[in-house]
């Protein structure tokens, strides 16, 4: 097994930390390897930030991503610079708060209303790179809820962690059930053929 | 605290401090820059809890001095910096050379010159590791791919520090010092720890550069009653000045000998399927990583390629490139600089063997398909 | 002979290292030699003392001293204290350096240890010249005066390196020179004792290269010129700007005891640091 992730936003959204997070949840409550790599501007807020994740169950050299499997896009210029590096057939979350154009992609496409969510159900759009996980952990089943629960517990500033917590299992349940559908009915914009990488029937709805 | 036996995810800066002080690193004195802050703050954070002390300092150049007064007062310490801060420190990392006195510079490259690309990865440096310092004197630099083998090595530095009375530079790259991965950290009962040997109470009157251990001298540290006196300038065994010509050489030679006697102690180097190679990527640091990778795609595809990678950079492990490359068809040297490492290469191996070039500059990375194609390439 | 080997201060030298190396005239032996009387009214034990200095003929007197000593690198010897002082609290640690080391190459090095009130005891061996290197201007030559760096008169402004080092932080700030030297072994000694960052501005002659050259020499001329321009601090408190241009003001400029010392906040922060991992 070999997974390759990018994460891709604005800096200060939280896509480095979305990373982190993934990366502890594979190496320490999975048992995997995992490399995490980021690239970002001058910027602490605004400016282009990405993130990087390998998860395998072998060793991993190179560490940089060059065709993703699997991405998270949380803005509209993350999308326009990267969505052409996305693997054939890969996964795509997109935040479609801040993603309006989906430009078409041989892949499958999941958008969701990650910063939406993240101001209408918590008045907090911080956490929006949470749910933006949840939501890539219900849609691809790479890594378990428990797993990034609990990287969660460790990576999150002190005093946030119930919070993350909810941010988290919303964005899961979101991941859920749009994968439900849409292998249910066969019919979305994640497209036809689109199997989870892991088997749903484990997935704790 | 950080827990050992267990796989846990690190930053390659992380490991650089956690391992330094995992060694008993109880002094670092910085000042922030990019991509090396983590580690001073990390220092920041960790060596008061562990009775240590860290300082920002108002600039580069004190930082490395500050260094070099904790050594002397019997501190194993640090410092960590960037190409632009590790040239600023090049004044006292010299002084640390004719003074011995034992510290860890840690160097995270990005592209240069000047302040060039703060977050982009780059091999630039390694030339200014060996020659940055004005004056002529040995210099060991190592070189992890890894963040599990910055743990390991930094502890190394500080031992071969330590063992020679000399600055050690841990020359990282951005590629590993922001890299999290996997790391397994050892129980700190299994790690071997060498510190400084002292001198005796009773050795009076007391030569603090008069050599004891093959040709490294026996220093005390500040404050244990030897009133002892420690300059940069050319000194004798006293530790006092001289204009004494064949006494300046004597020293001067001494410091290159004491490093060239222990060359097997603190060479290390990382072979790949060479064993029934034709060719070889020679690649270090971040950028080896790449080379691993594509060394064995090619050998899925039935090129006999392998993978020479130097932990130690300096002194240039000669000996090693000449017995493992010396007889192969080509080399392919690649590095994130025009060529700097493939200059000690060629130096090397001389004309007989072809030795390529794979360079690259300006922040980007070489990948595993660049160095496939150049190894596909070789006729 | 009998009398050197009793003098009670010579046990501070290393007396095979003598003759030093200054000129005939130079002030530096004298403030010198006021430090180690200082360094003998106070009961320096010489064992846990280091002194450190830079490059300059000033930072040369390590050398001659009796004591763990360490000649640095241009300017940075407060940085080296600084390493040594923080890795050791215990030791007493001097820093000697001359106006070029300390208020030029230094100068950065100067205000930071002051900010930090970091205890050191920094005394600035100041004769208004690079002796060294034979005769450049530096920060404290004043304006005016030829150099050979100067040859048609220098046009900088000089630093009051009291004032500099007082408004940095500095909590214990003082100035004498080679002539005053009662009132100089009385502030170093006092500096000695203070638990913080001590300043000396200690006013030196070179009749070599500044002197000669603007014809303010020979030395005791140049000795009587600061008997003469020199204030006491009480006296100059009463003068007008006007009355004082032209004027140096010795004595004891700052003496706050009370401010937190570096390395003692540090201990609190280790204390804090192990509360909080254990907690």
């Amino acid at each position: 097994m070999r997974m390759e992730f990018r994460l891709a936003g604005s800096g200060g959204q939280g896509v480095i930390l979305a990373g982190v997070i993934l990366a502890e949840a594979a190496v320490s409550y999975e048992g995997l390897n995992a490399v995490q790599s980021q690239s970002y501007g001058p910027e602490s807020r605004g400016g282009a930030s990405k993130c990087e994740v390998i998860i395998s169950d072998g060793e991993i050299y190179f560490p940089k991503v060059i065709s993703p499997d699997v991405m998270l896009i949380m803005n509209q210029s993350s999308w326009n610079k990267y969505i052409h590096d996305l693997k054939k057939g890969g996964i795509v979350v997109a935040d479609s708060t801040l993603v309006k154009e989906l430009t078409p992609v041989d892949g499958h496409v999941f958008p969701f209303e990650i910063t939406g969510s993240a101001i209408h159900e918590f008045g907090r759009p911080v956490v929006a790179n949470i749910i933006g996980l949840g939501c890539l952990a219900g849609v691809t089943g790479v890594i378990s809820k428990e797993a990034v629960r609990k990287a969660i517990m460790k990576r999150v500033p002190k005093g946030t962690e119930e919070l993350n917590e909810r941010a988290l299992e919303l964005g899961y349940q979101m991941g859920i059930r749009k994968t439900l559908e849409f292998t249910g009915r066969g019919e979305s914009n994640g497209g036809e053929d689109f199997e989870p990488i892991r088997d749903r029937s484990k997935a704790s709805v | 605290m950080v827990k050992t036996g267990k796989g846990i995810l690190m930053q390659g800066n992380e490991a650089c401090a956690e391992g330094a002080i995992a060694c008993g690193m109880r002094f670092f004195a910085g000042y922030p820059i990019t991509p090396s802050t983590e580690i001073a703050e990390l220092c920041a954070l960790r060596l008061p809890q562990e009775g240590g002390v860290f300082i920002q300092m108002e600039d580069e150049l004190s930082s490395m001095a500050a260094v070099v007064g904790a050594s002397l007062a019997g501190a194993k310490a640090m410092t960590a910096t960037s190409g632009p801060g590790f040239s600023l420190k090049q004044e006292n990392i010299g002084f640390a050379c004719m003074a011995e006195v034992p510290c860890v510079v840690v160097n995270v490259q990005r592209v240069g010159p000047s302040t060039g690309m703060p977050t982009s990865p780059a091999q630039g440096d390694v030339m200014q590791v060996r020659w940055g310092t004005h004056g002529d004197h040995p210099m060991i630099a190592l070189c992890p791919w890894s963040v599990q083998e910055t743990y390991n090595i930094v502890i190394r530095c500080f031992n071969i520090a330590e063992t020679l009375r000399t600055p050690v530079i841990l020359l990282m790259d951005e590629i590993v010092g922001h890299l999290r991965e996997k790391v397994v950290l050892p129980d700190p009962s299994t790690l071997t720890i060498v510190s400084r040997r002292k001198p005796q109470k009773s050795s009076l009157p007391y030569l603090p550069y008069k050599p004891v251990y093959g040709d490294v001298p026996a220093i005390a540290d500040y404050g244990d009653g030897f009133r002892f006196h420690v300059t940069g300038l050319s000194h004798d065994y006293t530790g006092f000045p001289t204009n004494d010509a064949n006494v300046a050489a004597e020293e001067i030679k001494r410091l290159h000998r004491k490093v060239q006697a222990a060359r097997n102690e603190i060479t290390f180097v990382h072979k790949y399927r060479l064993e029934d190679a034709e060719i070889a990527v020679f690649a270090y640091g971040g950028v080896a990583r790449s080379a691993m990778e594509a060394v064995m795609r090619a050998r899925e595809q039935g090129i006999r390629a392998g993978l020479f990678r130097p932990i130690t950079i300096w002194p240039f492990p000669e000996e090693e490139v000449r017995q493992s490359l010396g007889a192969l068809k080509a080399v392919v040297v690649a590095e994130l600089n025009l060529g700097q490492m493939r200059l000690e290469v060629e130096r090397c191996l001389g004309k007989g063997i072809e030795v390529i070039g794979l360079n690259r500059v300006g922040g980007q990375i070489i990948t595993p398909d660049d160095i496939l194609e150049t190894l596909r390439g070789v006729k | 002979m009998a009398e050197v080997q009793n003098n009670p201060i010579l046990k501070y030298f290393r007396a095979s290292k003598l003759p030093h190396i200054w000129c005939p005239g130079c002030g530096h032996g004298i403030l010198m030699g006021a430090l180690v009387r200082a360094i003998d009214k106070v009961g320096l034990d010489q064992d846990r003392t280091v002194i450190v200095s830079g490059i300059g003929c000033s930072s040369r007197a390590p050398g001659y001293l009796n004591f763990d000593t360490l000649h640095t690198t241009h300017g940075r010897a407060l940085a080296f204290a600084t390493g040594i002082k923080l890795a050791r609290p215990e030791l007493k640690v001097i820093v000697l350096g001359g106006d070029g080391d300390i208020a030029a190459i230094g100068g950065n090095h100067l205000i930071h240890a002051c900010r930090r009130n970091i205890d050191l005891l920094l005394i600035c061996f100041n004769n208004s010249i690079y002796g060294m290197t034979s005769g450049q201007y530096s920060p404290m030559t004043p304006t005016g005066r030829l150099a050979t760096t100067a040859p048609y008169g220098n046009i900088d402004r000089p630093f009051d390196l009291c004032q500099l080092a007082a408004a940095a932080g500095a909590t214990y700030v003082g100035r004498a020179t080679s002539y005053h030297v009662t009132l100089l072994i009385e502030l170093i000694a006092k500096g000695l004792k203070h638990k913080g960052f001590a300043f000396i501005d200690a006013l030196s002659q070179c009749p070599t290269y500044y002197g000669r050259r603007n014809k303010l020499g020979p030395s005791v001329k140049m000795m009587e010129w600061f008997k003469e321009v020199c204030i006491p601090v009480g006296a100059a408190k009463k003068m007008t700007p006007e009355q004082l241009r032209d004027k140096i003001v010795i004595g004891e400029m700052v003496n706050t005891p009370d401010v937190p010392e570096y390395t003692e906040e540090y201990e609190k922060v280790k204390a804090r640091a192990k509360e909080m991992s254990a907690g």
